[in-house]
């Protein structure tokens, strides 16, 4: 069995003592290439876990392995630098330019100039941002899709072990959110690139991931595929939001056969 | 153009190099300093709060007090170091402000993202967190730049000139357009610099980046002429922001081949801020400069700021009152007798401080009770004593320190004024205001031209409550030691009448005349021989 790209041991965050913790023994594992999904309901901890697995936030018990390695022992500063990360928002930064915004973590790195300008014409291309004409843009020159696809390329840019996205596609509208959501999955299988991605839509989950971790405060409720969630769901809650997709789809189904019997009459 | 207005132009190099030197480098240090001060206190809590307060307190004091504070802080040192120290000072706190104010409003989401990809905390200060702040800083830097530049005029009276020449000289001489150029020369450079910075700044965002770089280099250009030595030396002649002999004899062909005993040295001459003393420097200057030495002028000082430097030897020269020094150095409360006095000033000057009085020059300027001479006549008053039983309906005008000083008190309590309006003004608008009639007295100072001018007359002390002020001619410790300038200076003891200092008080307040003018007119008075020598060899100025 492969080494796991990262995974988590009765993970817990309690931000105060006297709180309930934010996130409660929480353990996963996410294999190489795969995609995972965080999923859950408004405060339910999936930023928290996010941001521990590359040590934004410190746990306060368990363990987490990147690529096996226990993350503790690992300089955090470098442990960022070879992890991908897209923010809840965008988080480009508005003073410098596309090219540059993408270059920041090869450039910390130290990588040669060369190499990170071939980089940068890459990866804009792999995210269908011609260079030539968005390299030297700032990010406020750009639409909202366009700057969550710079987003992108900027976490992929130092060849990462792993990318963790948090709610990349929330402040989208729908058709935008598709075509990028259709592009990131072709780029990600193109890629084999591992990934944790955190949603509080289902309907994203099920389209984007290879397994999905459903949260309920603070708490992993189930970790399956959605094929598992949908036939064996743990507990009423699960149910309920994994059934959400299919209510949603079978009452727009139903509300275009009621207006094609209305037609008729 | 006029003669006059090329005068005020000839200057100009000097004074605005000598203002450049000041202001630039004070802020370019100022950004050195609060940029750094500005993060530490974002960084730490702990050093934010005392830092805050110490600037804040600081900045509330005075600026004119602030520069004189930093000449008794520097031991008495006077020119550029307090000037520089007390600017350098002013620039702090609007650019520590606006830096902590900047780095507090960077968003956190983009700390988190300068973490999340990777960066060190210096990274993400020097690449997120001070390029977001940016604007914010360099609001603070604009604001620091126009009160620096406006604050240098201030420091003309701690001995550094600057373009506060032009308007401390002017007002001293009521010469408004030489305050308006002053004022406008001021205003020019404060708004050149600020538009050169707001260029950076809106070309940075612009990235329009050839733009950037001519506005910094434009900038930079003007930080080195400020901090040319060339600059420095040159603003080191003329001090006083006037016509110098020395100007005038630069005309003339060397002629000299008799003995030049000052030849190669250099006498540094320091004095107050009015008419008076600027035209006893330029006589001073004139003989000095006579005998083949340079002669550097010291003008528009504050008053004790010119002693403290005799005392230090870092003014050669000065002239003084015994009853200024007797009251204000030595700190008597009760005054002599006009012979007693000058015995006891020259004799604790040498005694306490090694400083030398070579003698009196021969006036006495003491205050003086001035009214209009009509009035005087149709009321009968011909002493102070005479206007006591009307005290409770008269008003009194003088400079606010006047009212301060314990001789007022002497006189309130020895004549019974103590019901007297006192109406603190200007000395340069007093006796205007006694003709007209705005206030019913005022307490002038004897020598001034002023009173003949205007038509006024002076009331007698019957009582002595003004102690005697005779004029004493200063050397400094050093100075003193040089027998070559005390031997050209000692001449000038006993020369001058009241009646000659009045008059060249009055051609040069009243006729337009420049110090320098008045001092060549007094000095032909004093030394009627040396005259028809020195009307031969002095070129007519055309006025
Ligand atoms: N820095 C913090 N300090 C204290 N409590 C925090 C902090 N960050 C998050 N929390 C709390 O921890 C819980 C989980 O927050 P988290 O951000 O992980 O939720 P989330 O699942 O990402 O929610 P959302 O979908 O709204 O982004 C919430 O109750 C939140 O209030
Ligand atoms: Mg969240």
């Amino acid at each position: 069995m492969p080494v796991p790209a990262i995974s988590l041991e009765n993970v817990s965050k309690a931000y105060a003592p006297d709180k309930p913790p934010a996130v409660r023994d929480v353990s996963l594992e996410l294999m190489p290439g795969e995609v995972l999904a965080l999923v859950g309901g408004s405060g339910s901890g999936k930023t928290t876990t996010l941001k521990m697995i590359n040590r934004l936030i410190e746990p306060t018990a368990g363990t987490i392995r990147v690529q096996g390695e226990d993350v503790t022992a690992i300089d955090p500063v470098l442990l960022r630098r070879s992890i991908g990360y897209a923010f809840q928002g965008v988080g480009l930064f508005p003073h410098l330019t596309v090219g540059a915004n993408v270059a920041i973590t090869p450039q910390l790195l130290g990588w040669s100039a060369e190499r990170i300008s071939q980089r940068i014409d890459e990866l804009l291309t792999l995210v269908d941002l011609p260079p030539e004409t968005y390299r030297d843009r700032l990010p406020r020159e750009l639409s909202g899709g366009q700057q969550q696809r710079v987003g992108f390329a900027r976490a992929l840019a130092a060849e990462p072990r792993a990318i963790l996205m948090d709610e990349p596609f929330g402040a989208l509208d729908p058709i935008t959110r598709d075509t990028v959501q259709t592009e990131f999955r072709q780029l990600q299988q193109s890629l084999a690139v591992s990934v944790v991605i955190v949603t509080h839509d289902m309907t994203e989950a099920v389209l984007l991931a290879d397994r999905i971790a459903v949260m309920h405060e603070g708490e992993l409720r189930q970790l399956g595929t959605p094929r598992e969630l949908l036939r064996q769901p743990a507990d009423d809650y699960v149910a309920q939001l994994i059934e959400t997709p299919r209510r949603h789809s079978d009452f727009i189904e139903s509300l275009m056969k009621n207006s094609a019997s209305g037609g008729s009459q | 153009m006029s003669p006059r207005l090329q005068l005020l132009f000839e200057q100009l190099p000097n004074l605005l190099g000598g203002h450049l030197s000041l202001a630039v480098p004070a802020i370019a240090v100022g950004v050195l300093i609060s940029v750094p001060l500005g993060i530490l206190c974002v960084k730490s809590a702990a050093v934010r709060g005392p830092v805050m307060t110490v600037i804040s307190l600081v900045q509330t004091v005075p600026s004119i007090a602030l520069l004189a504070i930093m000449v008794a802080v520097l031991g008495g040192t006077i020119g550029y170091r307090p000037a520089f120290i007390a600017l350098l000072v002013y620039s702090i706190l609007p650019i520590v402000r606006n830096t902590i104010v900047g780095l507090d409003s960077v968003d956190p989401a983009m700390r988190e993202a300068a973490r999340a990809v990777g960066m060190r905390p210096l990274q993400q200060l020097v690449k997120v967190e001070l390029p977001l702040a940016f604007p914010v800083i360099l609001a603070g830097i604009r604001t620091a730049t126009v009160w620096v530049v406006g604050i240098a005029t201030l420091s003309t009276p701690v001995g550094a000139p600057s373009l506060g020449n032009y308007i401390f000289s002017g007002l001293q001489l009521r010469d408004w357009q030489r305050v308006l150029f002053g004022c406008i020369a001021t205003m020019s450079l404060s708004l050149v610099l600020d538009q050169l910075i707001a260029l950076i700044e809106t070309s940075l965002q612009r990235r329009r980046l050839a733009l950037v770089w001519s506005a910094t280099a434009a900038l930079g250009v003007l930080l080195i002429i400020g901090l040319s030595p060339q600059f420095l030396s040159r603003t080191e002649r003329g001090f006083s922001g006037l016509v110098t002999t020395q100007a005038l004899k630069e005309k003339t062909p060397a002629r000299e081949t008799t003995v030049q005993p000052l030849t190669g040295q250099t006498v540094t001459i320091g004095a107050k801020g009015f008419t008076e003393q600027l035209i006893l420097t330029e006589l001073l200057a004139a003989e000095i400069e006579k005998a083949g030495g340079q002669a550097k002028q010291l003008g528009n000082m504050g008053s004790t700021i010119v002693f403290d430097a005799l005392a230090k030897n870092t003014v050669d020269v000065s002239v003084d009152y015994t009853g200024t020094l007797w009251s204000t150095v030595f700190k008597e409360p009760e005054p002599l007798n006009r012979a007693a006095m000058l015995a006891a000033v020259t004799g604790r000057l040498f005694s306490e401080y090694g400083i030398v009085a070579l003698g009196s020059l021969g006036f006495e300027n003491t205050y003086a009770m001035v009214v209009k001479a009509e009035q005087a006549e149709a009321r009968g008053f011909s002493t102070i004593a005479d206007i006591t039983p009307l005290a409770d309906r008269l008003r009194i005008g003088g400079d606010p320190e006047f009212f301060g000083r314990p001789e007022w008190e002497r006189v309130r309590s020895l004549y019974g004024l103590s019901a007297i309006e006192q109406v603190g003004m200007d000395s340069t608008f007093m006796y205007q205001a006694v003709a007209d009639g705005q206030v019913d007295l005022a307490a002038g100072f004897s020598t001034d031209g002023r009173i003949d001018a205007y038509g006024l007359s002076v009331l007698e002390d019957s009582r002595e409550a003004f102690p005697p002020y005779d004029a004493l001619l200063l050397l400094s410790p050093k100075a003193a030691a040089k027998r070559e300038l005390v031997a050209i200076l000692r001449p000038l003891v006993n020369r001058i009448s009241a009646a000659a200092m009045r008059a060249a008080n009055r051609s040069v307040d009243e006729e337009g005349d420049t110090p320098g003018e008045a001092a060549e007119a007094l000095r032909q008075l004093a030394f009627p021989r040396h005259a028809d020598k020195a009307a031969a060899v002095t070129p007519v100025v055309s006025r």
